[in-house]
This record gives C-alpha cells, sequence and structure tokens, in this order.
C-alpha cells in the first residue's frame, strides 16, 4: 500500500439502522478501501473507528471529507475525516 | 507500515479538536524584505507588495489544504516582515505611510488577516528610519485594516530606552485618538516590548527579525480548552501530579503544531522555522487560560495564588512542548490577555483581578499587559510608566515582555469596549493615576543590568 495514503473516519452519535452501510457506500463509490473497523455502542451512542486506504480513491480526500460530513449532518452524526500522521504525531514519539 | 493507534487514542485526539477547540492558531510566513528598497515610498512600497504576493500567495491555499486533510482547524494565516523602520531608513514618514498601505493592500491581497512589521527596534536608540516610522504609526495604524506595529523599547543586554517608553506614551494616546470612532482599535495593533522574540508567530507582535533567513514558516499552537480539561479531569492530584499531567497534554498539543509546520513547509517549499509553545486563548468559551488556573482551585483568576499557579502552568507547557518540536521559539508561554479571554473578563468584572496583579502575573508567562483597556483620560505619561514597569521586567528576568494597552476615549472604569472577533471585548480597568510624569520627562536610558554583563 502506498504510503500516506491511510485516513482516520470517526462517527459518533445517536444509534440507528444503517449508519456503516450509509459510510461504507460512500467509500465504496469513492472506491475508497477499509482495512480496519471497529464499533462500540456505549447507552445509546454510537462509536466507530475506520481505518481506510485512499491510494486508489476516485476523488480528492477534501471531497470525500465533505461527501462523509455531509452523510453525517443527514444522520445526525459527528464524522471526522482525519490523515492517519496525526495519530502517529500525537500519540508515538 | 502498520498503524498502531488504539481506538481511545484516536478519540481523544478527536475529541480535543471537536470539543476542546483544539487548533493551529496560526501559520506565520516570515520574509525578508530587505531587497525592496527603492529611492521612495511609493517604490520601496511596491517592491514589498510584489514580494510579499511572490512569497505568500500559496499561503492561504496551502493552510486550508493541510486542516482539511488533518482535520485540525487552522485559524489564521499571518505574514511577517522585516521591520520597516530599517529596510526604509532615510526615508521620511510620509514615505512610512505609504509603505504601510502597499503592506495593507498586499494583506488583503493574498487572504491574510494581519501582517506584522510595521516595526522599529529602538532598544539602545533611534535611527532616523526609527523616528520617522514611529511617528507614522497612529496614522497607518488608524488608516489600514491589517498592518500591525511592534516596537522593542528595551533588552537586557541594552537596557531600557526611556526615551523610546516617553514617546511610545503619546504614541499609543494619539493611535487611540485617531480610531475614537472604533474604541482605540488601533492600539489593539500595537506592541511595545522588551526582549522582542524576532520569529515569534504571533500578532500584533509579528516581524521577521533582521537573523532571520530568506524566508520562514513560523507555527504558533493553542489548546487552553485542551489543557483546562485535562486539569479538570484531575481535581485531587498534587500539584507535581498536576504539572505531570500538564505536560503530557502540552506534548499532544504541540506535536500538532510541529506536524503542521512541517508539512506546510515542504508543500510551500519554505524552511520551517519554529513552534511557538505558548497557550493562546480566545474569547470563546472553555478557550481560556484564566479557566485553567480557576480549575487548578483558584475562586478567581487574580486571587493570591495567581501568578503561583500560572507558573506552574508555563513551565509545564514549555516542558511537554520542548520535546515535542524540533525547534521551539517565538514567545512560547502562556499568553493572559484580558479581551480575548473570557475568564479573565469575568475576573475583572468581579473585581478579582487588578492591572496590578497582571503585571505581577507577567513575570512568570508570556507575555505582557496584553489586550487591557484603561480610561480614556489616562495620560501619557502614565501609559509611559505601565511600559517602563513591564520593561524592567523584562530586562531584569531575561524574558520578552510587552504592553498591549488601550486607553479607550471617551471611556472610563467600568464602560466596555468592544473589537470583534478574536480580539474580543473588555471592561475598562481601573489605574492608578498618581502621577509618574517627572521621572517619565527624565528620558535617558536604563542602564543594562549587572548580569547583562555575562561575556
Amino acid at each position: 500500500m502506498e504510503e500516506g495514503k491511510r485516513v482516520i473516519i470517526t462517527v459518533l452519535g445517536l444509534d440507528r439502522v444503517g449508519i456503516i452501510a450509509a459510510i461504507a457506500n460512500i467509500l465504496a463509490e469513492a472506491n475508497v478501501n477499509i482495512l480496519d473497523i471497529s464499533q462500540t455502542i456505549l447507552q445509546e451512542f454510537f462509536t466507530m473507528v475506520m481505518v481506510v486506504d485512499t491510494s486508489h480513491s476516485r476523488v480528492e480526500l477534501g471531497t470525500l471529507r465533505d461527501m462523509l460530513t455531509e452523510k453525517g449532518k443527514e444522520l445526525g452524526l459527528q464524522v471526522t475525516v482525519q490523515h492517519e500522521d496525526i495519530f502517529n504525531f500525537m500519540h508515538r514519539i | 507500515m502498520p498503524f498502531h493507534i488504539n481506538k481511545d487514542e484516536i478519540l481523544e485526539t478527536v475529541r480535543m479538536v471537536q470539543m476542546e477547540n483544539l487548533d493551529i492558531r496560526t501559520i506565520t510566513m516570515g520574509i525578508n524584505i530587505q531587497d525592496c528598497r527603492s529611492e521612495d515610498g511609493q517604490g520601496t512600497g511596491r517592491k514589498i507588495y510584489d514580494k510579499v504576493l511572490r512569497y505568500a500567495s500559496n499561503l492561504v491555499p496551502v493552510g486550508d489544504e493541510i486542516a482539511k486533510e488533518y482535520g485540525i482547524p487552522i485559524i489564521n494565516k499571518r505574514i511577517s516582515v522585516t521591520p520597516v523602520a530599517m529596510v526604509a531608513d532615510g526615508l521620511d514618514q510620509e514615505d512610512m505611510l505609504v509603505i504601510g498601505r502597499y503592506l495593507d493592500r498586499a494583506a488583503a491581497e493574498v487572504g491574510v488577516n494581519f501582517i506584522g512589521g510595521f516595526s522599529a527596534l529602538v532598544h539602545k536608540g533611534f535611527t532616523k528610519g526609527d523616528l520617522a516610522l514611529l511617528h507614522a504609526i497612529p496614522q497607518t495604524l488608524a488608516e489600514t485594516e491589517r498592518v500591525c506595529s511592534a516596537v522593542n523599547v528595551a533588552t537586557t543586554k541594552a537596557g531600557i530606552n526611556m526615551d523610546a517608553v516617553y514617546y511610545m506614551g503619546q504614541i499609543i494616546k494619539k493611535t487611540a485618538e485617531l480610531t475614537a470612532d472604533r474604541d482605540g482599535l488601533g492600539c489593539a495593533k500595537l506592541v511595545v516590548f522588551c526582549n522582542a522574540a524576532e520569529d515569534n508567530p504571533f500578532m500584533a507582535g509579528a516581524f521577521h527579525g533582521p537573523g532571520e533567513p530568506e524566508c520562514t514558516l513560523n507555527i504558533g499552537v493553542s489548546g487552553p480548552g485542551v489543557v483546562l480539561n485535562a486539569v479538570r479531569r484531575h481535581p485531587d492530584l498534587d500539584l507535581g501530579e498536576l504539572a505531570n499531567v500538564i505536560k503530557k497534554t502540552a506534548f499532544k498539543v504541540t506535536r500538532t503544531g510541529e506536524l503542521v509546520g512541517r508539512v506546510a513547509s515542504q508543500r510551500l517549499q519554505v524552511p520551517f522555522g519554529i513552534v511557538d509553545l505558548s497557550l493562546a486563548p480566545t474569547p470563546a468559551i472553555g478557550d481560556s487560560v484564566a479557566d485553567i488556573l480557576e480549575a487548578m482551585g483558584l475562586e478567581r483568576v487574580g486571587a493570591h495564588g495567581s501568578t503561583a499557579a500560572l507558573a506552574l502552568l508555563n513551565d509545564a507547557v514549555k516542558k511537554g512542548g520542548a520535546m515535542a518540536s524540533s525547534y521551539v521559539g517565538g514567545l512560547s508561554g502562556a499568553f493572559i490577555p484580558v479581551s480575548e479571554d473570557a475568564g479573565m473578563i469575568d475576573a475583572v468584572e468581579a473585581g478579582a483581578l487588578t492591572i496590578e496583579k497582571l503585571e505581577a502575573m507577567t513575570c512568570v508567562c508570556s507575555v505582557g499587559l496584553d489586550m487591557i483597556a484603561i480610561p480614556g483620560d489616562t495620560s501619557a505619561d502614565i501609559i509611559s510608566a505601565i511600559i517602563a514597569d513591564e520593561a524592567a521586567i523584562g530586562m531584569i528576568n531575561r524574558k520578552t515582555t510587552a504592553v498591549r494597552i488601550i486607553p479607550a476615549p471617551g471611556k472610563s472604569e467600568g464602560d466596555w469596549v468592544e473589537f470583534g472577533g478574536l480580539l474580543g471585548r473588555a471592561p475598562v480597568m481601573k489605574v492608578n493615576t498618581f502621577s509618574p510624569a517627572k521621572f517619565i520627562a527624565r528620558k535617558g536610558r536604563i542602564p543594562a543590568p549587572i548580569h547583562a554583563l555575562n561575556n
């Protein structure tokens, strides 16, 4: 996999049917591969962290981010899209 | 490379950005303009304008792109230039005004909200250019929107130029008068320094020092909200343990600045200068240095104990930040502006925080008496004396201190001034009105302290 193309998507909000499907659909259409996905529900509160590979993405990262946050708004969820380096930098020396 | 960050760490980062106002406060591009000298103000201004556009036209788009990619807001993109008094030495006051207008146009053209460097370094005395620039400050700050001015009147090595201190009192008054319709807004863009930092990315005090390279990127991080929440999560720790919590938090905050600096420097092909480790508050609720001190256990900032709490905070931020960044510089310390910090404003209103206590607090943090509104009828010599006191603190303690004070025209103690945006609003504070006039009128130079003689 190409270095520096991994992106972390986090989704936070009230649980409902179809969250993962909605996010995964956008990623599939953009040709973005899901590498890892972890999800928990704590007292109705949905938390998902996804690691994806954007090296073959059909859209720019900025566009992907806008599409995902837009979808998040529709579903009442907070979606963040961040390059993996921010986490590596912050949490590892 | 496998990805080995766990979910809790990811969510911690997301929380810092989404809920705790973690952001990059500023990416400031420092540009050398010493080669822009021409025969008059018009020619010099034109050259500066062209050069700023040549170097900085990508600054804002690249900043926005990085913010999107990493999901970290980059609040301000700014520019600092070589002190104009040096570049335009020999030109007159009118020429300086012309250059100020060109700086303003250049800033507007590249889309930055402030450009710093309408500045002079006069800690040991004036050149002709310095005097011309000083006299042009009030009108320039009144006429322009984005130009910021910093004047260095003292250093530990040179002592305090009391002639400059004397003039700055008058210049601040004049600047307030010329912007009386906006509550003296011009003074919010004017900083008087002791030991000014040549690579400070924060406005209004940023300028591109004479020891700096052709072009460089300096990053100012922020994160009072992140530190505040870390302190609040540990109400029972002793102070040594609390310092450790702050250190770890500061490390994480600073790492984001380091990352953004490296990426921006690569994309703009400009050398990375420094990360400034300052805790810079904003008027947003929860993004307050005062709130941190109160979370440490003070009823209100300004109470006895505030100086000690701030000293701990300031030192812990530096220790955590120093490890996080390859190059640390600028001001690097907690800021305690009044109008830009909701907690400070509340403390002034409650009668807990006075100018005298703020002055004491500036002994242990950066930068100084910052964004403080005082009655409009405060005399120039009292303002000069306030500057002299701060400069003395900086000179003796080998640190940067500054005064950014607004004698709000027509306002008296208890009234409010409104600047809007990041500059915020502030209650007019009481000033000690016993006269220092004779002391200030002596002028001359306060000699450098004995510990400046360290060769």
